[in-house]
């Protein structure tokens, strides 16, 4: 099992929003919802490879920023056109104030 | 006018669809003006109220509007109402079909879905192949041979353009398409956007609306009256003409194969009625450059870049007095367009996203 790798700060993402989290050559998107808990999945929608972090985070939902496609982004599930490929999902926890993401 | 044979292959399964894969000019990366998160986010917020009521009024107008031309059918007091109810129809519903299809109207999705499938049926575009269609559109805006949704090709047909304004090729296309798909047969170039597993959802569709109109042409067969295609089909017809008028400013004119919306896409100032009919699209390069935001915020977000775009173009009437010329200069040579200026405060157009078709431009 992989290490648990510092994304950032709790407080660094606002609730009901999404941000960026480069580590290692990849890409991921680390989000945290309407009742403050944090999610992270990969950071580029499986439709065309656009970064998910420029998107809209509403309730359970991200919205890609390029062509609205949208997942659940609790379970990856695709949610809607264009996306019908579901996108890989992360354990998240916070420890003393940091996200930490489980990156297998 | 007849134009010279064109040196571009718009086919999506053709020379130029192949060149921009391999150029790069697909899927590319695409310019946008740097905004603030925490401001873009709030414009991108979604809300049911705009949208709840812009679609009351809507609906409201379309049947007051049709009552009134079917209670007095027979006389000239119908052709104001019909007037009236046919850009309802065959024009509003451009842009309900739009923006619904990009999910940003409501916050409900599925008050999205249902004005989305009714102003897919009003504008005569299956809401599966369109959607896909709307998607590769703002992939590769004006690519050509990859955007499905160039208005105006070049050099351009004018004759084309002008029966456009009263829908007559865009229907009986749509109308062939969706005897074509009903028969179970999607094209190679609906192939090339509309994924495998969406294909049969768009068969599906295409049935359903054969049986309405099937069921429309019985009734107005069985009355003797043109009434009911009236008020269904033939006002996609008679009512394009704004919907049409205001499209063609999208993008008619301007550079083809750039990926910066500043220069393939017009942003034109219009009177209320002609937003409202149009759900501000108006502010174009806007909408390409951030399609999260959704069409009541799209003035907000005007304001907000407006120092990084082009200048917008004064008015409809403008639009067409810088338009026009352009289109008759390409029958001569299909190479000119209308290369946009930035005002000082802009960025610089990154010219490395362009391909020398910007190095040629005409000034």
């Amino acid at each position: 099992m992989s290490d648990w790798v510092e994304a950032c700060a709790a407080g660094d993402i606002d609730e009901e929003d999404v941000m960026r989290f480069d580590h290692g050559g990849r890409t991921f998107a680390i989000y945290r919802s309407p009742d403050d808990e944090y999610f992270a999945t990969d950071g580029l929608c499986t439709h065309e490879k656009v970064h998910l972090a420029d998107g809209l985070v509403m309730d359970d939902i991200i919205e890609c920023p390029k062509h609205n496609g949208r997942f659940n982004y609790k379970t990856g599930a695709a949610r809607g056109a264009p996306v019908c490929v579901n996108i890989k999902t992360y354990p998240v926890k916070v420890d003393a104030g940091k996200v930490l993401v489980q990156i297998g | 006018m007849t134009a010279a044979p064109s040196r571009r292959d718009y086919s999506l399964i053709g020379r130029d669809a192949r060149l921009a894969v391999e150029n790069g000019l697909s899927a590319a990366e695409w310019y946008h003006t740097d905004i603030p998160r925490k401001q873009i986010k709030e414009l991108m917020q979604r809300s049911d109220g705009p949208a709840i009521r812009d679609t009351a009024i809507w609906l409201a107008a379309l049947a007051i509007s049709g009552a009134g031309g079917a209670w007095f059918w027979g006389s000239w007091w119908c052709v104001p109402f019909f007037f009236a109810y046919g850009v309802l129809y065959g024009s509003s519903t451009d842009s309900r079909w739009h923006e619904c299809g990009h999910g940003t109207a409501f916050r409900t999705q599925w008050m999205n879905d249902a004005v989305y499938q009714v102003a897919c049926f009003m504008i005569m575009r299956n809401p599966v192949t369109w959607r896909w269609s709307h998607t590769r559109h703002h992939t590769d805006t004006i690519i050509v041979g990859r955007d499905p949704e160039i208005s105006v090709m070049r050099p351009p047909d004018l004759v084309r353009l002008v029966l456009g304004f009263v829908g007559v090729l865009d229907a009986w296309h749509a109308m062939s398409d969706m005897l074509r798909n009903a028969a179970g047969n999607i094209s190679a170039a609906e192939k090339t956007f509309i994924p495998e597993q969406e294909q049969q959802k768009a068969i599906r569709i295409a049935r359903i609306w054969t049986a309405i109109y099937a069921a429309t042409i019985a009734l107005a067969l069985y009355t003797g009256s043109f009434l009911p295609l009236m008020l269904v089909g033939l006002p996609r017809l008679y009512g394009a003409w704004h919907h049409v008028m205001v499209g063609l400013l999208q993008h008619g004119g301007l550079a083809e194969n750039v990926t910066d919306h500043r220069l393939n896409s017009r942003t034109v100032y219009m009177n209320p009625i002609s937003r409202f009919i149009y759900w501000n699209m108006n502010y174009h390069v806007e909408h390409h450059m951030f399609p999260m935001v959704p069409y009541h915020a799209l003035p907000r977000l005007h304001a907000l870049i407006k120092h990084d775009l082009p200048a917008p173009t004064r008015s409809i009437l403008a639009g067409y007095r810088e338009m026009i010329p352009v289109f008759r200069r390409q029958l001569r040579n299909e190479d000119y367009f209308l290369k946009r200026e930035l005002p000082p405060t802009a960025r610089p157009y990154r010219e490395e996203f362009h391909n020398d078709a910007v190095a040629t431009a005409a000034e």
